[in-house]
This record gives structure tokens, C-alpha cells and sequence, in this order.
């Protein structure tokens, strides 16, 4: 009964979003106030639709109903109640509704909090993302209805993925997904814009913070991915420019690239075409992400189940959708030049710069994951592109990115010069380069990369401080601040916290792999491992093997750390639990492999590492979400919409101010 | 208008490649020794491993070499589409039993029926490597010249046998 | 026999316990890192994107174990990878070659880097001109100024 609730559910949102989208974007093409009106409502509805659905097949998982071919495919009696809930998103089609639940609730958001900006505007919106709604919708339904049920009931389901049952996949799809789809609202406000007519400074303003928050959204999600595959998969690894990681960062780039030309759009009002570029751009790559994982087009640890028929549907829904956009561009994208005008040197141009730089990384990441595909298209082969090309390209091209975000920070809007500009900066730079070159010295061996590197975190950090000082010295009342400026600086340095992160580790991490029985040692970067004991302990729905391994530095107990192998019962593949012991300067990390076949059946491979400063990825990519987030809060973006601005297009019959 | 296109003309080289792709299995690697010398291997005979069996001794005969194991739940599905086919006594077939145990090599092949004229076996998966061979089941059709022609990437079905693998042994066996 | 048993293992314990510092995994360090360093430029095969030096699939170590033998043998890098490519394909090149096929993907960047900077040099230019020419020659101020007046005049 209840997953038929659900079922028919998503047969009413299907309704309703087509319904209110056709309405609201047709209505504010004719100016019909009462169609526009229908805008917020409908997305509450929708919300309450989707939301329903989403309660109906949790539901179904907590109860353990093994009728629902999708629950017996990714449950379990044995399966730990958390896990029973975060299985609903473990597999396509609930992964499908968790990505429609995020949608629903994006446009609740932006039904929610508008009051202050111009109903046509906010209709538009609405309707653009109701109808992106309906495509997911139409998926679901003809192909991938996570509520079918099965004739032969099982009487326990097929378990959820090891791999799986860990708190990261409580956490980090929800989290991944609010970003993914939260690139939808700026897309959404592009693609109002374009049907308005009316590119201004007044429409950056408005679009700005949604972008800063799917933003926010997307650093997280793919933040805890990262560290969930580092201390879940046990080779201590946490990039690995699997196809899958990389849709989720081209849009983190095209987003950051975004949120920036937004900054200059609503300063200036320069830069206009661009940034409705990045904006439908940023949606694509969304859209181009969820066709990869589900299509079967490329391999990857990541990838769904696949059926070449689903691929069919999303290819179709992102030509649409894509193709669409990309034509109304072409036919309605300002013809007008801006007007203002800006100097060589200036801050439009090096955030022009940097524009332009993360938007070519972008474009060098979808490249190397598409390649193979392209290659094969065309008959030519099969070669494979692994992460030694990508971080061959990808960090040249990064690296200026780091130094010209500085000057970005420092130069006037407008007009600037570069004697200004060095004078304020010359210490500063002086400074890093000097710090930057000799900090290698300290932690072991010097290299040219970790030597540049740490320079530009210093360049990054000693100009923030310096323009913070500045601020609080100078300023009548520095409380009076926007809060935009703290939010900039929180992420700026942010940024520079995960360089030094990335720096170290690739640059000073150890590791041994080594053969210990029970007694053994092994030394690694002055940190002393024992291994007392291994003992069998057995789990809710697994056996493991567990070791007991003292981390002994200076002749001191530091910790005594427990990694296992676990052999699920629905599963034959031994998972590794790692051991990690963290501080920010450093993570031991203990990883157990195999016990060994020498006869004594007492000698287990054992992987350890010693990993400087890896928690600061991590640190620097929150620290970068929450200056995203300061930013997001500024109060102009609160500020009601003046009367002047209300005056779209006096042929609108009806419109309220 | 025209730069405006731009944009709309990429994305639609785009949606072709993708489009192309998904008749595509990037599972699948096809072999580079196709056309080209097999390995001229020697392997212990399964049943009496003192014996040894020879690739070169196959020269002059179109011949397949499937590769099998007992832990290989795949290749139970090809195995009685093999039993068929030997009967028909096209060609020998050679199994090579890939980094197994002899003992359970033999039980499988008593329950699942022999379709090999010579069973061989390769417990390191040295010969494996030598054929590029990085999933059970693959088979290799070899030509009177020893020289591979056609590798199946997975397990032998009806539709590979009677479409692409009979009229290759057709035609090499003139 | 349970209690000789007991003393065998009671034995054991003993001796094991001047087991000492763990032997690394690899027989050979030198040998061992030089097999590290190739395979991570090797594709795991039967892994979803993993390289050869980490994987612990079956195939993974089979293969790693043919590099060490090649590596013993005195085989050049470029001679080992030849090995590698060509029984497996270019597939297994986790770094792709740089051939005319792959020069594209390997070139492909810097030219869409160069070409994006001249595109912005031309554009920051561009505006640099426009904004140059409001500035109004004598003729056409006189012309302004005719207008003013007309404008001011009562009609």
C-alpha cells in the first residue's frame, strides 16, 4: 500500500510541475499575473509530492519490505537501521529521487525566500525549474520507478553495497546532491533573464547568492567525498580523477568561475553574455554528470548499474535541456555592449583572468574524461586516461589562478596601475617567496613545485591579512564591514589551507608495506607501529579480523588503533576498515591486508603511512564553504527591491512591484 | 549571431560522440595480438601433469584455446554451448585451466562435460599474460599459421559462434 | 598430547616474541621501487580505475610479479611498457602516449589556454578603444554646443 502511495505520488508531482511550469513561464511571457501566481504554491505542492514519495520509500526500506524490488535489491534484515535509511539513495532509482527531493527543495527555497525580488522574475524561475522537474519525473516513471514490486517476495534482500555501509553515505550524496541540483537555480534565473529581455546589475544581484550557495553545497559534498575515500577504500588516496569525481568538479569550477563573474555583473554590469554562459554551462556539466554515472559510457568505481535505454532517456532530456538553453542564448543574449568600459589593469580584468583560467581547467578535465569515449565513437581504439594526465594539466593551469587571485582582491574596479599595486604588495610578495622558498628546508627534502607552491599560500595569506589590517586600521567603524569581505578572505584562505594540504602530502608522504606477525615493529617517519594482537570479532552482519597496532613515538603509547578486514556475509571481496589516527599535523594511517600464506598462518601485510598535513584539504574546503557562506549572507541581498527596479516591461499587465 | 552559435554547435559534436557511445562497452578491450603470432607456449596436461602439451604442436590446424576455471562462474555459461560445439568436431579446442587447482579443475569439468580435446592447465597465469588475458572466460581462435584471428572477450554465446566464430573457421580451414 | 601441545605453542609464543622489526613485503626495496614507479603508470585492468601499483586484485599482483621478473632481467622502462602494450593494448597506459591520436588531449589545454588569452587581450582591448572615443573633436563640439542652445531656447 504504501509504496503505491509513493508510486502515484510521483504520478501527481509529474502533473502538477508540468502544469505549474508551462503555466508560470508562459505566463510571463504574456504578462498573465494570475498564471504567474501559480509559481510558489506549485512548488510547495511539489515539494509536498516529492517529499511524500521520498517518506513512502524510506518507509519501505525501514520495514524491510523485500516486495519492493528495490529494496531487496539494496537492503538487508541485518543491515544496521542507519544504513537501512541511507540505502534509499544507494542505488539508481532512489538516488534518482533523492536528486528530485534536492530539485523540490531548491525551489521551495526560492518560493520561500524571494519576497524581495519581482514576481515575473521569480515565476520565471520557478517554471523553468519545474519543467527541468518534469523531465526527472518522466525518467523516473518509464524508466527507473524505484516502487515496482516483485511477484517472487525474497525472504532477505541482496544486502547494501560494503563499500556502502559507512557514515559517509549518510552524508555525502545528500550533501553532493543539494549542490548538483542547487546549479539548477542559477541556470533557472539565466535562462528567466534571457526570456525576460533584461540583462542588468539588478539580476546579478538576485542570482548571486543562489549560486554562492549551490556553490557552498557542491565544496562539502565533494569535500566528504574526498575524505570518505580516503579512509574507506585503505591505499590512502584522495583524488583519483575518477569520471565520476570529475562531473562532480567541473561544475565546483564553472560554479567558482560563476560566482566571480557575478561579482563583476552586478559591480559593473560588465560581462553580462559570460556569465549567463557560466550559468547554463554550470547546469550542463550537472546534467552531463548524471548521464556519465547512469549510461555505462564510461568505466568507474562509481558508476550505477547501467542500461543502455536509461542512457538513451538522459542523452535526449540533456539535449533538451542544453540545446534548448544554448538556442535561446544564441537568439536573446545581449547585443548591446556594456557599457562601462575598464582599464589593462584593474580588478574586472584579473577577475577576467581567473575567469578564464578555471573555465580552460574545466574544459582540460572534461577532455581527458571524455577522450576515451571520443576515441572510441570514432573507431580508433581504446586508450584509457589515468590521473598522471590530469595532474599534468590540471595544475599548470591552476597555479596562476592562486597569484592573480591577489591582485584580483587588491586592484580598484575600473582603473588601477601596476606601480599602485606593487607598492602595496611588494613586502608581501617579498615576504612569501622568501618563507616560500626555505619552508621545504624544514620539512625534509627542498623541490621546485612544493617551493612554489608554499609561496603562493603565503602570497595568498600575508595579502589577506595584510588588506584585513588594513581594513580594521582604517575604517572609521570596521564593524560596519559587509560581511561579504569577511566571507572573501575566510575562503581565500581557505583556498590557500588546501593547497599546503595537497603540497605536503604529495610532497613529504610516507609509506611501508610491510609483512608483521604478532610483536613485529615497523618504523615509519619517526613514528614506531607494534602489533600486538589480531583477534576475530564478529559484526551485525559481518566477521572481521582485527589488529591492535601501537603508535609509539619518543618511546610513548601515542594511541592504539584497531584496523580490520571485514568479510561481509552478503559478499565474497574482504573490505578494509583503516586505522587513522589524526591531528593537524599529521595522520598516521594503518591500513590491514591479507593474512599471508607462509605456513604459520600468523604473518598479516600490513600498510602503513605517515601523511603530513592532510587534514588541511579537508579544513581548507570548509573553511571555503564557510566564506561562500559569509558572502551568501551579506545584507544586500536581503534588501527589498526598489520601485525603479520593479518597471521590467510596461507591458506587463499586472505585475506587482 | 553567428559567435553566438558557437556554443549550440559544440554541444551537438558533443551529444553525437555521447550518443555514439552508448552503443559502446568500455568494458571491453580488444586484444592487439589479433593478426598477430600466438605465443608458442608448453603447459602441463590437467589429468597427467607430467606431460606437457605444446602450442607448436598445433601448427597446421585452425584450433581454440578457451580459457576456463572452476571458480569461474561465467564460464558455466558458455560450457554447454562448448559441449555442443565440440561434438560437431569442427575444430580441436584446447581448455586452459587458469590459475586453478588441478583436483577442482578436474571435478568441474566430471560434472559440467569436457568439450576439450586437450585440457591444460596454467596455475601462475603466466601463459595467461602472454595472451593478454584479463577476465575468464576469453578464447582464441588460431589459424593453421599460428597466428591469432578473432579473441571473445566473456563467455562464447550462440550468437558469436554461429555469426563470427564458424565462418572465421570456415574460411581459415580452406 | 594436549599438554605437549600446549608447550609447542607456549614455545612459539616465546620465540615470536623476539620477532622484532617487520620485514617490508618486497624481497628487494631497489627492484621494488623501480616495479612501484612503472606500474603506476599502468592501468589495473579488472579494477575500476585504479593503478596496477595499488590494486589488490588477483591480476593486479599476477602482473606486478612479471614486472619484477622483467625488472630482475635488466629490461628497460620503455622495453617493459612495450611488454605491457603489447599484450594488453594502449588501454593499459594509465598515462596516455603522446601519438598523433592522443595529441589533442595532450595539447588540447595549452591551445584552448592560449587561445582564451588572446580572446581576452583582444576584448580587454576592444574596451580600452571605446572607452577612448567619447572624447569629441572641434567640430563635432561645435555641433553640441548648437544643439544646447536650440535645446535652451523657449519654443
Amino acid at each position: 500500500m504504501i509504496p503505491e502511495i509513493g508510486h502515484f505520488s510521483l504520478i501527481l508531482a509529474l502533473f502538477v510541475a508540468l502544469a505549474m511550469g508551462t503555466l508560470a513561464v508562459v505566463g510571463g511571457q504574456q504578462g498573465r499575473a494570475d498564471w504567474m501566481a501559480l509559481a510558489r504554491p506549485g512548488a510547495q505542492a511539489l515539494w509536498l509530492l516529492t517529499a511524500l514519495s521520498f517518506a513512502c520509500l524510506t518507509y519501505a526500506f525501514f520495514t524491510n519490505d523485500f516486495s519492493v524490488s528495490y529494496v531487496a535489491q539494496h537492503s538487508n534484515t541485518k543491515l544496521p537501521d542507519i544504513y537501512r535509511i541511507a540505502a534509499v539513495w544507494g542505488g539508481h532509482e532512489g538516488s534518482l529521487l533523492l536528486w528530485l527531493m534536492m530539485l523540490c527543495t531548491w525551489m521551495m527555497a526560492v518560493s520561500l525566500f524571494s519576497r524581495q525580488l519581482p514576481e515575473v522574475m521569480v515565476s520565471r524561475v520557478l517554471g523553468v525549474l519545474a519543467l527541468v522537474a518534469v523531465g526527472f519525473l518522466l525518467f523516473m516513471l518509464i524508466t527507473s520507478n524505484p516502487f515496482l514490486r516483485l511477484s517472487d517476495i525474497p525472504a532477505d534482500g541482496r544486502d547494501l553495497n560494503p563499500l556502502l555501509q559507512d557514515p559517509g553515505l549518510v552524508f555525502h550524496p545528500p550533501m553532493l546532491y543539494m549542490g548538483y541540483v542547487g546549479m539548477s537555480v542559477p541556470f533557472a534565473f539565466a535562462i528567466a533573464a534571457l526570456l525576460n529581455g533584461r540583462l542588468d546589475a539588478a539580476w546579478a544581484r538576485w542570482s548571486r547568492p543562489w549560486a554562492t550557495a549551490a556553490w557552498i553545497c557542491l565544496t562539502i559534498g565533494i569535500a566528504m567525498g574526498s575524505w570518505w575515500a580516503y579512509y574507506e577504500l585503505g591505499w590512502g588516496g584522495w583524488w583519483f580523477w575518477d569520471p565520476v569525481e570529475n562531473a562532480s568538479f567541473l561544475p565546483w569550477l564553472v560554479g567558482t568561475a560563476l560566482i566571480h563573474s557575478l561579482a563583476v555583473t552586478e559591480k559593473r554590469g560588465l560581462f553580462r553574455n559570460w556569465t549567463i554562459m557560466l550559468a547554463i554551462i554550470g547546469f550542463s556539466l550537472s546534467l552531463l554528470g548524471t548521464f556519465l554515472v547512469r549510461s555505462g559510457v564510461l568505466t568507474s568505481v562509481h558508476a550505477f548499474a547501467t542500461d543502455p535505454k536509461r542512457g538513451v532517456f538522459i542523452l535526449l532530456f540533456l539535449a533538451v535541456v542544453v540545446g534548448g538553453s544554448l538556442t535561446l542564448f544564441a537568439m536573446r543574449a545581449s547585443k548591446v555592449r556594456a557599457g562601462g568600459a575598464f582599464a589593462l589593469v584593474s580588478r574586472e580584468t584579473f577577475l577576467l583572468v581567473n575567469n578564464v583560467l578555471l573555465t580552460t581547467a574545466a574544459a582540460a578535465v572534461l577532455l581527458g574524461t571524455l577522450y576515451p569515449l571520443i576515441v572510441d565513437a570514432l573507431s580508433l581504439g581504446k586508450l584509457s586516461v589515468g590521473p598522471p594526465y590530469f595532474n599534468s594539466v590540471f595544475a599548470p593551469i591552476m597555479l596562476p589562478v592562486l597569484f592573480f587571485m591577489v591582485l584580483g582582491s587588491y586592484a580598484r574596479w575600473k582603473n588601477d596601475s601596476i606601480a599602485e599595486l606593487a607598492k602595496k604588495l611588494r613586502p608581501v610578495a617579498i615576504l612569501s617567496v622568501l618563507l616560500g622558498c626555505s619552508a621545504p628546508f624544514l620539512a625534509g627534502e627542498w623541490s621546485p613545485l612544493v617551493a612554489l607552491s608554499l609561496t603562493l599560500v603565503f602570497w595568498i595569506v600575508f595579502a589577506s591579512i595584510q588588506q584585513i589590517y588594513r581594513q580594521l586600521k582604517d575604517t572609521v567603524n570596521w564593524k560596519s564591514t559587509p560581511i561579504s569581505f569577511w566571507g572573501m578572505h575566510m575562503a581565500h584562505i581557505g583556498i590557500a589551507v588546501f593547497v599546503v594540504g595537497v603540497t605536503m602530502v604529495k610532497g613529504y608522504e610516507t609509506e611501508k608495506d610491510v609483512r608483521m606477525v604478532v610483536g613485529d615493529t615497523v618504523e615509519v617517519a619517526n613514528y614506531t607501529f607494534r602489533l600486538t594482537g589480531i583477534h576475530e570479532v564478529p559484526g551485525p552482519n559481518y566477521t572481521a579480523d582485527q589488529g591492535d597496532v601501537e603508535v609509539i613515538r619518543d618511546g610513548k603509547l601515542l594511541k592504539t588503533l584497531h584496523p580490520e578486514k571485514r568479510t561481509y556475509f552478503s559478499s565474497t571481496m574482504p573490505m578494509t576498515e583503516t586505522a587513522i589516527d589524526s591531528n593537524l599535523l599529521r595522520d598516521v594511517y594503518v591500513s590491514l591486508g591479507e593474512r599471508l600464506e607462509d605456513g604459520t598462518g600468523q604473518a598479516w601485510a600490513m600498510r602503513v603511512y605517515h601523511k603530513p598535513f592532510i587534514v588541511w584539504i579537508w579544513l581548507g574546503s570548509l573553511m571555503m564553504a564557510l566564506g561562500g557562506g559569509m558572502a551568501a549572507l551579506d545584507r544586500r541581498y536581503r534588501r527589498k527591491v526598489t520601485a525603479s527596479a520593479a518597471v521590467i516591461n510596461p507591458k506587463i499587465k499586472g505585475a506587482a512591484a | 549571431m553567428k559567435k553566438k552559435l558557437i556554443p549550440l554547435g559544440i554541444f551537438f559534436v558533443l551529444v553525437v560522440f555521447l550518443a555514439i557511445g552508448l552503443t559502446r562497452d568500455p568494458h571491453e578491450i580488444p586484444s592487439p595480438l589479433i593478426g598477430k603470432p600466438a605465443p608458442m607456449f608448453t603447459a602441463p596436461l590437467l589429468q597427467t601433469p607430467e606431460q606437457q602439451f605444446s602450442a607448436k604442436d598445433m601448427l597446421g590446424q585452425v584450433w581454440l584455446l578457451n580459457t576456463w576455471a572452476s571458480w569461474c562462474v561465467a564460464c558455466r555459461q558458455e560450457h554447454p554451448i562448448l559441449v555442443e560445439f565440440a561434438k560437431t568436431k569442427t575444430l580441436p579446442i584446447v581448455g586452459l585451466d587458469y590459475k586453478d587447482q588441478n583436483a577442482e579443475g578436474l571435478k568441474w569439468l566430471a560434472r559440467f562435460g569436457n568439450p576439450y580435446d586437450q585440457a591444460i592447465t596454467d596455475k601462475d597465469g603466466r601463459i595467461g599474460i602472454d595472451f593478454g588475458v584479463y577476465g575468464v572466460p576469453e578464447s582464441f581462435l588460431i589459424d593453421k599459421a599460428g597466428v591469432i584471428r578473432y579473441k571473445q572477450i566473456g563467455p562464447v554465446t550462440e550468437e558469436a559462434l554461429r555469426d563470427k566464430i564458424v565462418p572465421l573457421i570456415r574460411e581459415l580451414q580452406k | 598430547m594436549k599438554y605437549w601441545l600446549a608447550l609447542v605453542l607456549a614455545l612459539q609464543c616465546v620465540l615470536s616474541s623476539y620477532a622484532g622489526e617487520a620485514t617490508p613485503l618486497a624481497e628487494d626495496p631497489v627492484v621494488e621501487q623501480r616495479m612501484i614507479s612503472i606500474s603506476e603508470e599502468l592501468r589495473c585492468l579488472v579494477c575500476q580505475n585504479e593503478s596496477l601499483a595499488g590494486s589488490r586484485a588477483d591480476l593486479a599482483q599476477d602482473l606486478r610479479r612479471e614486472l619484477r621478473e622483467l625488472i630482475k632481467a635488466n629490461k628497460t622502462d620503455a622495453e617493459i611498457m612495450e611488454y605491457m602494450v603489447s599484450r594488453y593494448g594502449d588501454f593499459v597506459r594509465y598515462r596516455p602516449a603522446v601519438k598523433p591520436i592522443t595529441w589533442l588531449l595532450w595539447f588540447g589545454p595549452f591551445l584552448l589556454l592560449i587561445g582564451a588569452i588572446v580572446m581576452l587581450v583582444r576584448m580587454v582591448r576592444r574596451n580600452q578603444r571605446s572607452a577612448e572615443s567619447p572624447l569629441l573633436d572641434a567640430a563635432q563640439r561645435k555641433k553640441a554646443q548648437s544643439l544646447l542652445k536650440d535645446s535652451e531656447t523657449p519654443s
